[in-house]
């Protein structure tokens, strides 16, 4: 205990007495920023940057939930299941009331085509209140970004006269409309066009009162969506229960996407505790010598602690606040789609705005307040512990960072232990993030006293005397270096980790979009017009093959399943790659004895090619292969559309692949639509929506490669806030050596080399780190998280660039103290000598 | 290398009515006003006036470790006057010795690594002479250990080596035995005196203590910018004029 503390003082009186100095004591503390502003900025710049990442990451990922909301609406329209009809009649206002009297959690939808200036639209009327919130439509956008489902449905504009009508923003553009427009139509002007992110091109959304008018359907509904999470299984009587649509669905993608960015978040937030660590260690090491002089006037520890944590509370706050704000704007930056307005930041909800609610200012400043709190912990106790005639340089750092370097080695030896044993036999998301952390504390922990050992070795090797003398100080350095080090590390790991994971993501996903997506178009007939459409398709002469793909739904344990069928021919044989499969797979699936699985259900079950396969009535089938079914959240079963057919009666019929000759799909569509006896629901173009999931993917790509960047540029700063600190005390250390004669152009020259050299040493390391960073996402987290495995792509040029970007940032961080110690006044440098101490 | 610029017949050090002064909140001060000595191979000469009276900065002008503002000053034949930042670099490293009060030794090094450092640097490094250095100055056993695991003394004693360790033609000392006690210090100025006329060099140094002047060649007193012989002292008690 300190001296202080130990004298018998009434306790009432030394808090007075505490307090009474508190102003003085801060006013003392604050001081030193005054001298040395640039300092202050590192402290500032460190704590906002950590905040800026962390914030900036949670609006990302905001968004990049609505971009997938809006490609899943790409494809259907509806992401929750349906009931309609058995006979396929229209839908009547009392039979939606009566289902809802009988508990049914349904919502009315009416759909169809409209003709507005010659352009035919896509309408689609719905009901907010009722409207499941997984039907991943009208208000996904607004709801992923204000975070609020409630109030942003409750939108009073959509659903009071004259109502709004919400177009994508690319509709607006290629019809050359304005939000506030009321363009014509056959039946009345359209509710007000207004921008949004949540329908796709060529789809409008409005209230089902304007669009039952608008489409001539007044009194009458197209299917009663059901909310998935709350509906009971099955169907009502007389009714049938349409899957949501399973094609292709980056929605559900984007679940795995997501997680993967909020793991992302994570471990930018470690990072930048690093970096806040960093700056409050600056802080207080900085000023030993003023806390010496201030104890020895008088100031008891617990004063000075109090000071202190006044002083670093108020610098938090007040970095939290600017982070938060630049995380924002970093955001908004990033989002050229979204109309980042001003205005999101004080938590108005404007459709398409980013908006920041209160909430967020809350985490984002929390972050930096317990950020702070938890790095200056320790330096406070310490510093406030010291004896007040503690000798400002500790002698004994040599003896002292050996045995801090033993212990750390061991730490991260048996961290690294864990981990191993985690990835062996952790079972469990939980476990999966458990292995990401323990993988990167084993390397945080390592990191120093593997450079020690790296320079010791060098050292040991150099004959050059200034050579020597570079490495030995280096190696005194370290521990002052090392925290900076540590974060260039962690972020660089995270960013090839992250890389790794996103271009095997793209990689991945585009070319199994390929392979799904074989045939060019794909359409759904209206409920009960099967047939009809079936019929019309095939009377076309440039269609070569109408493939039928009946759908229906299952639940194996409690566990939706989707039953895909499918016809047997050379489109599917040739483009559907099986992860593993018996080698007469296709034959057996054809002959309706065999079914294809998902990877998912494949691990769900513990199933096996050659397995037998319970499912639904009938004898068991066999199971002849598994193929990927990536972002799949549901189990799916593909099987001959006979087989599948013939067991479950009930399966929807209306689906059907088209192969013809690419010329031709543009004038089969035109033609589809116009046609008013087709019984067309949907149609899509293959080429259209890989072009547009595409796109959508490679904003969020693009994103990420910014937030990579980001994290990069907050390590930079981590190490430029650690140079700055030596810098302060490296004057007495060089000194000498120029005294000596020693140019101050060599030893800047000779700190930027070592410098240079530990940062390529750290970012060599960081390559192996990150690949493990990146396996750990794909194969363990994404496995246990969804079910299936994304396959792990190496990507050594770009490790290579990041490597380079990492020694290029070091530099660049270098760069200000080495300046200033290059042009350092021979009279400082002679100072030194001059001044007694 | 410099060394042929050098002329063997020049004295150690010249200096030629050197100024020097500050900028200060207060306005210029001036701290040399015009300061002349001349400083004879194998010579040494004790520097003492009052605290702040410009002793330390003469001795970095000496060093090449700052530039007067007018003036000239030769170190062994060479005017640093016409030499560049390197060139003043080049100067210190190859014919000055330096040592201080404090801030000697890196802490980085070890004993045997901080006696041969400047040697090394200038290359001219002499093991024979190192080792002679060491074992005169009571440091041969100490070659292995750390700065900070020496006594004051001690590490004093390596710095006069590593000082020596080159035969520099000038060594500057800034009170190198401030930090000592009266033994302590009388051991550490006789090596130093003893092993510079070994290696052939000029001692400038810089001491409060008359005691410690009184066994220098000859004495100079700083006063108001300029020097002068020193105020009549009275010699320390048992002081030895050698
Ligand atoms: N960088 C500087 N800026 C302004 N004034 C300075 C600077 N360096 C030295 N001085 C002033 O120049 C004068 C001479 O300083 P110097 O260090 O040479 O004194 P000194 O004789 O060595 O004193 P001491 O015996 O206390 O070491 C002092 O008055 C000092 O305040
Ligand atoms: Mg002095």
């Amino acid at each position: 205990m300190t001296a202080a503390a130990r004298l018998p003082a009434p306790a009432g009186a030394s808090a007075r007495a505490t307090l009474a100095a508190l102003p003085w004591a801060l006013r003392v503390l604050t001081s030193h920023w005054r001298r040395r502003p640039l300092q202050l900025l590192a402290l500032l710049a460190g704590l906002a940057a950590a905040t800026a990442l962390w914030s900036g990451v949670q609006a990302l990922n905001a968004q990049a939930r609505d971009s997938y909301a809006r490609a899943a609406s790409a494809f259907s329209g509806a992401q929750a299941p349906a009931l309609v009809p058995v006979d396929g009649g229209p839908i009547s206002q009392a039979a939606f009331a009566e289902l809802r009297r009988a508990g049914w959690p349904v919502s009315p939808l009416v759909e169809g085509w409209i003709t507005v200036g010659g352009e035919r639209l896509r309408l689609m009327g719905i009901e907010p209140v009722t409207l499941p919130p997984a039907a991943g439509l009208a208000f996904a956008g607004e709801q992923a970004l204000a975070g609020e489902a409630e109030d942003a449905r409750a939108y009073p504009d959509f659903i009071l006269p004259p109502g709004r009508l919400f177009l994508a923003p690319e509709t607006l553009r290629a019809n050359g409309w304005s939000p506030g427009d009321r363009p014509q139509t056959a039946r009345g002007p359209l509710p007000p066009l207004a921008a949004s992110s949540a329908p796709a091109p060529g789809l409008a959304i409005a209230d089902i009162g304007f669009a039952q008018a608008l489409l001539g359907m007044e009194g009458r509904i197209s299917r009663l969506l059901l909310d998935p999470e709350r509906a009971p299984q099955g169907a009502p009587e007389g009714w049938r229960r349409l899957a949501p649509e399973p094609r292709v669905d980056p929605g559900r993608l984007a679940d795995s996407f997501h997680l993967n960015l909020t793991a992302f978040g994570g471990l930018s937030f470690i990072v930048g505790l690093f970096i806040v660590h960093g700056a409050v260690g600056l802080a207080v090491e900085q000023r030993r010598p003023l806390f010496r002089t201030l104890r020895a006037c008088g100031l008891s520890a617990r004063g000075l602690a109090a000071a202190l944590a006044i002083e670093l509370g108020a610098a938090a706050l007040l970095a939290g606040l600017i982070g938060v704000a630049l995380g924002y704007a970093v955001a908004a930056a990033l989002l050229p789609d979204v109309a980042a307005s001003l205005r999101g930041l004080y938590g108005a909800r404007v459709p398409g705005a980013l908006s920041l609610s209160p909430a967020w200012w809350a985490a984002g400043l929390g972050m930096s307040l317990a950020g702070a709190a938890l790095a200056a912990g320790p330096a406070l106790a310490r510093a406030a512990a010291a004896p007040p005639l503690e000798s400002a340089r500790p002698e004994a750092w040599r003896a002292a960072s050996a045995r801090a370097a033993r212990l750390r080695a061991a730490a991260a030896v048996a961290t690294a232990l864990a981990a191993a044993g985690l990835a062996l036999f952790g079972r469990g998301l939980p476990a999966g993030f458990a292995l990401l952390g323990a993988i990167l504390a084993a390397a945080a922990l390592g990191l120093p006293p593997l450079l020690g050992w790296a320079l010791a070795r060098a050292q040991g090797r150099a004959r050059a005397p200034l050579l020597r003398w570079a490495l030995a100080d280096g190696r005194q350095q370290l521990p002052g270096l090392s925290l900076a080090l540590t974060s260039l590390l962690l972020a660089l790991a995270v960013n090839i980790g992250v890389g790794t994971m996103v271009d095997g993501f793209r990689l991945t996903f585009l070319g199994w979009l390929d392979d799904r997506l074989a045939a060019e178009v794909y359409v759904r007939a209206e409920p009960g017009a099967a047939d009809r459409l079936q019929t019309w398709l095939e009377a076309r002469p440039e269609i070569e093959a109408v493939l039928p793909e009946p759908r229906a739904e299952t639940v194996v344990d409690g566990w939706p399943v989707e039953l895909a069928g499918f016809a047997d021919h050379p489109t599917w044989r040739s483009s559907w790659p099986l992860l593993s499969g018996l080698p007469d797979a296709w034959d057996r699936v054809a002959a309706g004895q065999g079914a294809l699985i998902s990877e998912q259900t494949a691990r769900r079950f513990g199933l096996a090619p050659g397995d037998a396969l319970v499912i639904g009535p009938g004898a068991p089938l066999e199971v002849a292969g598994v193929f990927a079914d990536y972002g799949n959240a549901r189990g799916q079963v593909r099987l001959s559309a006979g087989t599948l057919t013939a067991r479950w009666p009930e399966a929807e019929r209306g689906r059907f692949a088209l192969r013809l000759p690419p010329a031709d799909v543009a004038p089969l569509l035109a033609d589809l639509r116009r046609a008013q006896d087709a019984g067309l629901a949907e149609a899509a173009d293959q080429g259209e929506i890989r072009r547009l999931s595409r796109a959508v993917f490679e904003r969020t790509f693009a994103v990420t490669a910014a937030l990579n960047a980001l994290t990069l540029g907050v390590a930079g700063i981590a190490l430029l806030t650690a140079l700055l600190t030596l810098a302060e005390t490296r004057l007495p250390q060089v000194a000498p050596l120029w005294a000596m004669g020693v140019r101050r152009r060599r030893l800047a020259a000779i700190e930027l080399g070592r410098i240079l050299a530990l940062a390529a040493l750290t970012a060599a390391l960081a390559v192996p780190l990150g690949v493990l960073v990146a396996w750990a996402l794909t194969a363990v987290v994404n496995v246990e998280a969804f079910g299936w495995r994304l396959p792990l792509h190496l990507f050594p040029g770009q490790w290579a660039r990041l490597a380079l970007l990492a020694v290029a940032a070091a530099g660049l961080a270098a760069a200000v103290p080495l300046l200033r110690l290059a042009r350092t006044p021979p009279a400082r440098l002679a100072k030194v000598f001059a001044d007694e101490r | 290398m410099t060394d042929a610029l050098a002329d063997p017949a020049s004295p150690a050090l010249d200096l030629r009515d050197v100024r020097k002064g500050y900028a200060t909140p207060q306005g210029r001060l001036e701290v040399l006003r015009g300061v002349s000595l001349t400083l004879a191979r194998g010579e040494s000469l004790a520097l003492t006036g009052e605290s702040g009276s410009g002793k330390s900065t003469l001795l970095h002008l000496a060093g090449g470790l700052d530039t007067p503002d007018g003036g000239e000053i030769r170190v062994a034949g060479q005017a640093t006057s016409r030499l560049d930042d390197g060139g003043r670099a080049a100067l210190r490293r190859d014919r000055v010795g330096l040592v201080f009060q404090q801030f000697n030794l890196a802490p980085s090094l070890d004993v045997a690594e901080n006696l041969a450092f400047q040697a090394r640097l200038s290359r001219r490094e002499d093991p024979a002479w190192t080792a002679e250095l060491a074992r005169r100055l009571g440091i041969a056993d100490l070659l292995s250990r750390w700065p900070e695991q020496l006594s004051g003394g001690q590490q004093q004693r390596v710095a006069i080596g590593r000082a020596l360790a080159a035969r520099p033609a000038l060594i500057l000392a800034d009170e190198p035995t401030g930090a000592l006690d009266e033994a302590a210090a009388d051991a550490a100025l006789a090596l130093l005196l003893e092993l510079t006329a070994e290696a052939g060099g000029a001692l400038l140094m810089v001491t409060h203590s008359p005691r410690l002047a009184a066994r220098l060649d000859r004495r100079l007193h700083l006063h108001a910018g300029g020097l002068a012989e020193p105020p009549a002292a009275e010699p320390a008690p048992g002081a030895v004029r050698s």
